[in-house]
């Protein structure tokens, strides 16, 4: 067998068979139900792609998300003639903010959400870190709420250009 | 090795809590004293039922019966439900909803942290996943324990008088009965009073900051775990589980 299991967000350097290539190239064109601006590659709860599977994880335990998430890949894989394809799901290990690319950060930013920060330690959890401003990039910003629009969203302000923006929660 | 019957109540014990805590919370939809309030207790309830899912699909997995977590939610009584008496409280004001989970998020994130240890790999991935969740939800609590706490007279009242009422309620939760020693002796389950401690910590460090006193002890209210529920559960019950009683099977 010459099928290789690659692990996000390794997946580029690890990709070796064209067929999982091509896996990997039509799910980072789907993009997440509640924040389309990023693919679920690049929020990474792509696990594994094979030949014959394609594991993912959910980002949280009710994220509402998770079932469009898993209807369209299957879609998607069965448009391309990948109807063989299993998908599976997995809880463990459980999905981290970790594993946002860096391409995945550099989108959620330009689209108005502050990305995580990497590294899931108490201070990170408790806010306790500031994020920058997604519009002005001021550090000057001020928490509203722990909990905003999805449950992996916080809602923050930014005191110097007075706009309220979204914080991508670290998990 | 543990018999399956005990670990399917140990399963469904798990989902029955977050499940009937979720619906509780969700009660607060559209209702809660500010915007970000309601935001915030509709995500906690949102993970609680998430969790509830999980648990409740193991259970029925380890029953073999052909029940998911639909119909372990839906399609059972009110002596079938196996929470303990915390979750089903009423919500009363907002002081006394963030006692109930100011309470319950500590004993949830020690018991998943002690839970994704598990020899049982389903058991522990579900528990390290929620780990996460409730880690933020005992910070929200503890953060309006000290807000209210140590806030104007009447929010200080109200949540003081929202700890009383909670208070014993407490003690069940670190209650090991016989489910709870077999789980454990097979590995899977986690040993609650030994939690009890660290617990203490927790909460006590919270309402020092809050400048609230501990409640004082009183004679533990217990029973949840075998079906002896107070009134209020049957009225959770009877909102839960209408759509499913009026209308059998009904999906969309
Ligand atoms: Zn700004």
């Amino acid at each position: 067998m010459t099928n290789k299991t690659i692990v996000i967000p390794d997946a580029r350097s690890a990709i070796r068979n064209d067929e999982t290539e091509t896996i990997a190239e039509i799910l980072a064109s789907i993009p997440d139900p509640e924040i389309p601006a990023v693919s679920v590659i690049d929020l990474g709860i792509v696990r594994t792609i094979e030949a014959e599977c394609v594991v993912i994880t959910p980002t949280y335990t009710g994220c509402p998300a998770t079932l469009a998430i898993e209807r369209a890949i299957r879609a998607a894989l069965d448009a391309n003639g990948f109807t063989h394809v299993r998908l599976e799901t997995t809880l463990a290990p459980p999905w981290s903010t970790d594993w946002i690319t860096d391409e995945g950060r550099e989108k959620l930013r330009a689209y108005g959400i502050a990305p995580p920060p990497k590294g899931a330690d108490a201070a990170a959890l408790r806010n306790e870190t500031r994020p920058q401003c997604p519009r002005c990039g001021s550090l000057n910003t001020e928490e509203v709420s722990r909990f905003g629009s999805t449950p992996c969203k916080a809602l923050w302000r930014c005191n110097a250009c007075a706009e309220p923006f979204d914080r991508f929660k670290c998990h | 090795m543990a018999k399956a019957s005990t670990l399917f109540t140990y399963a469904l014990r798990l989902g029955d809590d977050s499940l009937i805590i979720g619906q509780r919370l969700s009660e607060w939809c559209g209702h809660a004293p500010t915007i970000e309030v309601d935001l915030s207790l509709a995500n906690v309830a949102l993970d609680q039922i998430g969790q509830a899912t999980h648990f409740l699909a193991l259970a029925g997995a380890i029953e073999g019966k052909g029940r998911d977590a639909d119909a372990l939610a839906f399609k059972r009584d009110v002596l079938d439900f196996t929470n303990c008496l915390l979750v089903e409280q009423p919500n009363g004001d907002f002081a006394q909803t963030i006692a109930r989970q100011f309470l319950f998020s500590h004993y949830q994130a020690l018991l998943f942290g002690e839970l994704a240890q598990s020899k049982d790999e389903r058991f522990a991935a579900i528990a390290a996943k929620a780990a996460k969740e409730v880690a933020y939800h005992a910070n929200l609590a503890s953060d309006w324990v000290v807000r209210l706490g140590d806030g104007t007279d009447e929010s200080r009242t109200r949540m003081d008088q929202g700890l009383q009422w909670m208070w014993r309620f407490v003690d069940e939760l670190f209650v090991m009965d016989e489910v709870d020693a077999a789980a454990q002796k097979a590995g899977v389950g986690v040993d609650k009073a030994a939690l009890r401690a660290a617990w203490d910590q927790r909460i006590d460090g919270v309402l020092n900051d809050a400048t609230l006193a501990r409640p004082a002890s009183r004679r533990p209210a217990l029973g949840g775990r075998k079906g002896h529920h107070s009134e209020h559960l049957g009225h959770v019950l009877s909102e839960m589980q209408f759509l499913q009683r009026a209308y059998p099977g009904a999906v969309w």
